[in-house]
């Protein structure tokens, strides 16, 4: 009782990357809280899933397994959680910020009338004093994330109901293997039990999934441009420079939301998180919501017209001017240099 | 086909996409006095949808409901003049500091109110907070099934509907009975502009608050007119716990708001000139980072 529960999504006979990242995550958390982490996973055709699982330190693993729990619906998938949730009476409850975690999580917050916080960057654990209650609580998650346009970082918490569900985008976690054959059980949910017919009603008639082509979080190298890039034509040279490095193209949301780039290059907090060899800023102001999805890059070059834009700050190179100028010099000197 | 009864979500965000220097107190805090006042974009795109139901469909009708403050009775005029039949405005001190969960408490509680209908369609996410919570947490309190990412409508039958889901990886066809939430993307096309006739017709469209401030002297077009007439609705018009209302309905507490303030590494500084361009390359090309 009162453990940490990842609910970790499965395509085509594999869990995603962004649910163990979370499973570590919460592994740490439940050292730190002294409980077990538990992980759910509701589809279909889930032979030997658990072995994805356990390596990440789960201690017990909840499967529910029918031909109608894939693809995706909400309903059936809301119904095991809350039932679940209710009968466990998780502390914590984590879940990808995906196309899933975020239809899920709120339905799931709704009826067990707890509270949610989305896109968290970072996840601790901590004490509360309310003063006016004059009520101390203890080892509560605090999820801390960006907000309001990027100009805060909120530390948010769930006092008083349980669980306290976070969602955290893909990357923004790391995820480690614990003990390839750590000793966690298996524990099969009776369908039945948990769904009923009629969460069936909605019905995935045609699917198109494509696989992604941008790949920039598997970049070592990448060149990404803001908003102060001033076009779509101005980024074509962002794209000259990527393939002269053997780079990939990011983008801030400001970028996404100008038009000058599509929403799959978008990196930050709603976006991508990368942590390349090498990232150039081009024309980024740097709001935090963009910082916290690439702060970590080990080399920073930060190309913009104005010296004192927030991102220089996290620079190890500042180039003051103009990109247009600056990224033809930047192909220039790196092909004569390496021939 | 009978004409639909429609429901669109939709809300009055500060234009966080504009933040400029003024947009943070000295304390701290959110000015929000210099942001401007917006109809939250992807709520457009949901008005859209629902317009071109009633475009297909004769007889469908959209209600505008939002939850706010007294100005953003702003947005609902905003969508009369671009096709919605009506709109109200849910607003009480008694929602105030309300987190998604609250929010979707008093709107599933206004909704009941509202009478029968077969959609509720919102945009899948606001500016402000880009949680994508208060759709999903409606459709649970109300018991509908919902479709989320949703980009267009492609086929409405009497007691169904089909629609066109956009995810990151792809998209989906998904079949749904009525009545049920929806909740749409940017993807899906953009809002119509004002109709200069509509402009017209709703122009002093106004609630009994505005009514009361205003000046000018419209009073008169109220009783003939009834559609310039927002309803306006407070705490008093819903059923609800004061448990589940604003502060204390919300589980979610802000513990602390840390400002921004940025460490300067030592970083190297250059400019377009030629030299510092090429040693840097060098130095690149040197340390493996690049080549």
């Amino acid at each position: 009782m009162n453990n940490i529960f990842v609910y970790c999504e499965v395509e085509e006979g594999v869990v995603a990357d962004v649910s163990l990242e979370l499973l570590t995550k919460g592994r740490s958390l439940a050292n730190e809280l002294k409980c077990q982490l538990e992980a759910v996973i509701v589809g279909a055709e889930l032979k030997d899933i658990e072995k994805q699982v356990l390596p990440y330190g789960a201690d017990v693993v909840h499967i529910i397994e029918d031909p109608r729990l894939a693809p995706y619906t909400t309903s059936p998938h809301a119904s095991v959680l809350i039932k679940l949730f209710q009968e466990e009476k998780p502390q914590i409850a984590l879940m990808g910020a995906t196309p899933i975690g975020r239809d899920l999580g709120p339905r799931v917050s709704s009826a067990l009338h707890s509270g949610l916080t989305a896109d968290c960057t970072s996840l601790e654990i901590g004490d509360h004093e309310d003063k006016k209650a004059g009520k101390i609580y203890k080892n509560l998650l605090y999820q801390i994330r960006p907000a309001f346009g990027g100009n805060i970082i909120a530390w948010i918490i769930n006092p008083d109901c349980r669980p306290q569900m976070a969602t955290v985008r893909e990357g923004v976690m790391k995820k480690a293997i614990l003990n390839p054959n750590y000793p966690g059980k298996v524990n099969r949910l009776e369908v039945s039990k948990y769904v009923s017919d009629t969460d069936f009603a909605v019905q995935v008639i045609e699917r198109h999934l494509e696989k992604r082509k941008i790949n920039i979080k598997g970049a070592s190298i990448v060149v990404s441009g803001g908003y102060g890039v001033g076009s779509k034509e101005n980024f074509k040279l962002l794209y000259d420079l990527a393939a002269v490095l053997g780079a990939e193209v990011g983008a801030s949301r400001a970028a996404v939301d100008a038009g000058y780039a599509e929403h799959e290059r978008q990196i930050g907090q709603t976006g991508i998180t990368v942590r390349p060899k090498l990232y150039i800023a081009c024309g980024i102001s740097g709001q935090v919501q963009h910082r916290a999805g690439m702060e970590e890059s080990a080399q920073i070059i930060s190309i913009n017209t104005d010296p004192e834009a927030p991102i220089n700050s996290l620079a190890d190179y500042v180039i003051t001017g103009d990109l247009s100028e600056i990224i033809p010099k930047m192909i220039k000197y790196y092909k004569q240099n390496t021939k | 086909m009978k004409g639909l009864r429609i429901i669109v979500l939709a809300k009055q965000v500060p234009d966080t996409r504009n933040v400029g220097k003024d947009a943070m107190k000295a304390d701290g805090t959110v000015n929000r006095a210099v942001l401007p006042a917006i109809f939250n974009p992807e709520d457009l795109n949901a008005l859209e949808l629902a317009l071109r139901v009633k475009d297909e469909i004769p007889g469908t009708t959209i209600t505008i409901l939002t939850m706010g403050p007294g100005r953003a009775a702003e947005i609902i005029r905003e969508g009369l003049y671009r096709g919605a039949d009506g709109g109200i405005l849910l607003t009480d001190r008694a929602f105030a500091g309300s987190d998604t969960l609250a929010t979707s408490y008093a709107l599933s509680q206004a909704i009941k109110e509202m009478g029968e209908f077969d959609l509720i369609i919102a945009g899948r996410q606001a500016i402000d907070g880009d949680t994508a919570q208060v759709g999903p947490q409606v459709a649970e309190k109300l018991g509908l099934f919902q479709v989320t990412y949703v980009e267009a409508v492609l086929k409405i039958e009497k007691t169904k509907i089909t629609v066109r889901r956009r995810l990151d990886n792809g998209v989906e066809t998904v079949k749904a009975p009525l009545p049920l939430l929806l909740t749409v993307n940017s993807t899906a096309p953009d809002c119509r502009s004002r109709n200069a006739k509509l402009l017209m017709k709703y122009k002093h469209a106004r609630t009994v608050t505005e009514r009361q401030a205003a000046t000018e002297d419209y009073l008169y077009l109220y009783d003939s007119r009834p559609f310039l007439n927002i309803h306006e609705m407070t705490v008093n018009e819903i059923k609800s716990e004061a448990d589940q209302l604003g502060l204390l309905g919300s589980p979610t507490k802000v513990k602390r708001i840390e400002n921004v303030i940025l460490q300067a590494k030592d970083a190297k500084k250059l400019t377009a000139a030629d030299k510092g361009i090429n040693d840097l390359m060098k130095e690149l090309i040197d340390s493996h980072v690049i080549g």
